[in-house]
């Protein structure tokens, strides 16, 4: 591999982390989501999935159980079309077997981590996300730790409106504040549900605790995402749900975020 | 005659090799040795009889309400029997808000910290020891530390049951409970997704490394019934975790429906089996008991440990 330094992330306009405190809330949903939206909308995505543990994004995405191939520069991401509009690198890809557990202890993991931050190939992408695993360990300080020589500009964190959520993620926004991560904003996931059949909204995991949090922690709140069914579904089975339903609420709400990250990243 | 330097040359060179091949022998037994003494023993933590892991590998998927209605319901299921409830999730302690707990634990005068109670349940977190915003920002090897403390350096008193909330992922928590301390047996949540099932089936794989025994696995969030029309939707999916507790050969211990006030009595910390005990819910959080929980030694008096609901 080529030792002069080369900035694999050089040509990367924006970065930009999936965080929560809890877990099961949806990032990587969200991230999947989020990146779909914005390659919609004409930008070049890039997708990093660190959760090692359990590694969601290639399901997501269909990809399957692709060969990771090396270049000069490092790993070469796997793309999730021709036209290369999305890029996807998960530890998934470089297990033997893809369900196999990943049982490891912290150096472990943050040696892992150091590599896949620096060493994948990126090549020219508007904004890479970066999917997370829930909390604020080894993994976390580790991509923090690998991505200071680049920018960080910011992360966005994602919570259910229920309080033993956001009680999680306030813990993260005190982690953000600390490491000097900026927050562009929270998204409330699973907000609400509407009922196929009277179209009753119940509010199975509470509602408001999102925009509550952000009010609370002087942070911007992106949007609510309602809990859809055919979203599970779509991720599930790894097709592409904003292409799939342009006409749900949930596409709508997804895309109202989308435009808001891209102003408050200036693209 | 051969060269006398030659000569010693080859033998040298036979010795080293002879040398090597018994070396490598016994270099590898001192290998191993020296790998297990530097394994940590397993240690029972004093006056506890039985240990239980509330696990997924997924987060999300409702393994602290399921260990916290677990403890709960074992004690609504014979009163004599003493309950304790620990929250190994050190990023994200849950336990604190759904058992409606706050505050610092005093200390004994041998420094051991006293569990906080509540419905008759002691419980210990990582969140009674920090402040609700304060994020725990710690790599392995200092959450191994803390998790050794939250374990031994807690007047526990005597336990016939220990619930032990077990934050996501297959990492160090894990690895240093199961460690540690002998576990009785695992309960693996799930919803019924895929994407659940996936890091459950890992979280099942990652004890079977570690030889602790699966009990079983429970789907949680199996079904949402409209409280309006009672039209039921399978939100996560449908008997996901009923087929993987099939295909991994382990016991299915049931399901537990998506239902409001499961999560609503969990937001005000007054959760499921106490508010509700009559409730269907409350039922499908007890049915694991009547299953495959392992049950305490008989006492003096001969009886086996849990009765059947």
């Amino acid at each position: 591999r080529d030792g002069s330094g080369l900035d694999n992330l050089s040509q990367v306009r924006h970065v930009v982390l999936v965080l929560s405190g809890k877990g099961g809330v949806g990032k990587s949903t969200i991230t999947t989501e989020l990146a779909l939206a914005l390659r919609q909308a004409g930008k070049k995505v890039g997708i990093l999935d660190v959760d090692l543990c359990g590694p969601s994004i290639p399901r997501m995405l269909s990809v399957g159980r692709p060969d990771v191939h090396q270049c000069d520069a490092g790993w070469v991401p796997v793309y999730t079309d021709a036209q290369k509009s999305l890029a996807l690198m998960s530890i998934g890809f470089l297990m033997e077997d893809p369900d196999e557990a990943v049982v490891w202890r912290g150096p472990k993991k943050t040696a892992l981590i150091g590599q896949f931050v620096s060493d994948v190939s990126w090549g020219e992408l508007d904004v890479l996300l970066v999917d997370t695993p829930p909390g604020t360990s080894d993994e976390h300080l580790a991509v923090l730790e690998n991505l200071k020589k680049h920018r960080v500009d910011g992360a966005v964190l994602v919570t259910t409106p229920q309080a033993v959520s956001t009680g999680d993620v306030r813990r993260e926004i005190t982690f953000c504040k600390k490491t000097g991560v900026r927050i562009l904003g929270i998204v409330e996931n699973m907000s609400g549900f509407i009922c196929p059949h009277c179209s009753e909204c119940s509010n199975i995991f509470s509602k408001g605790g999102g925009e509550e949090l952000a009010k609370l922690t002087g942070s911007v709140f992106l949007g609510s995402v309602p809990l859809d069914p055919q979203l599970s579904t779509s991720t599930e089975e790894g097709k592409d749900f904003m292409q799939s339903f342009p006409e749900s609420a949930t596409f709508s709400a997804i895309s109202s975020i989308c435009a808001t990250l891209l102003k408050s990243l200036e693209i | 005659m051969p060269c006398p330097s030659l000569f010693l040359t080859h033998l040298v060179v036979l010795f080293c090799v002879l040398k090597h091949s018994v070396d490598s022998k016994s270099l590898q037994e001192r290998q191993r040795q020296q790998m297990a003494r530097g394994l940590p023993k397993q240690k029972p933590i004093t006056g506890v009889k039985q240990i239980i892991v509330v696990a997924s590998g997924k987060g999300g998927v409702g393994k602290s309400t399921t260990a916290v209605n677990l403890a709960l319901g074992l004690s609504a299921n014979d009163p004599s029997k003493s309950v304790g409830l620990l929250d190994a999730d050190v990023y994200g302690p849950s336990i604190p808000k759904l058992m409606n707990l706050k505050g610092s634990p005093d200390l004994t005068d041998n420094n051991l910290m006293i569990p906080l109670m509540n419905y008759g349940i002691l419980c210990m977190s990582m969140g009674f020891l920090v402040d609700d915003a304060a994020p725990i920002v710690w790599r392995g090897l200092m959450v191994m530390s803390a998790i050794e403390k939250l374990l031994r350096q807690v007047d526990w008193g005597e336990l016939d049951f220990l619930v032990v909330d077990m934050p996501p992922g297959t990492g160090d928590v894990q690895l240093s409970i199961s460690q540690n301390v002998p576990v009785a047996g695992a309960v693996i949540v799930s919803t019924p997704q895929d994407i659940a099932l996936l890091d459950a089936r890992r979280g099942a794989e990652m004890f079977n490394k570690v030889h602790v025994p699966v009990i079983g696995l429970v789907q949680n969030m199996s079904v949402f019934q409209c409280p309006n029309c009672l039209h039921q939707t399978h939100i996560f999916g449908s008997d996901g975790a009923k087929n993987l507790a099939l295909s991994m050969g382990v016991h299915f211990l049931g399901d537990v429906p998506l239902h409001l006030s499961i999560r609503e009595t969990s937001d005000s910390g007054k959760p499921v089996v106490v508010s509700a005990p009559d409730s269907a819910e409350v039922w499908a959080h007890l049915r694991p008991l009547g299953r495959q929980l392992p049950c305490p030694p008989p006492d003096d008096t001969g009886r086996a440990g849990v009765s059947r609901p």
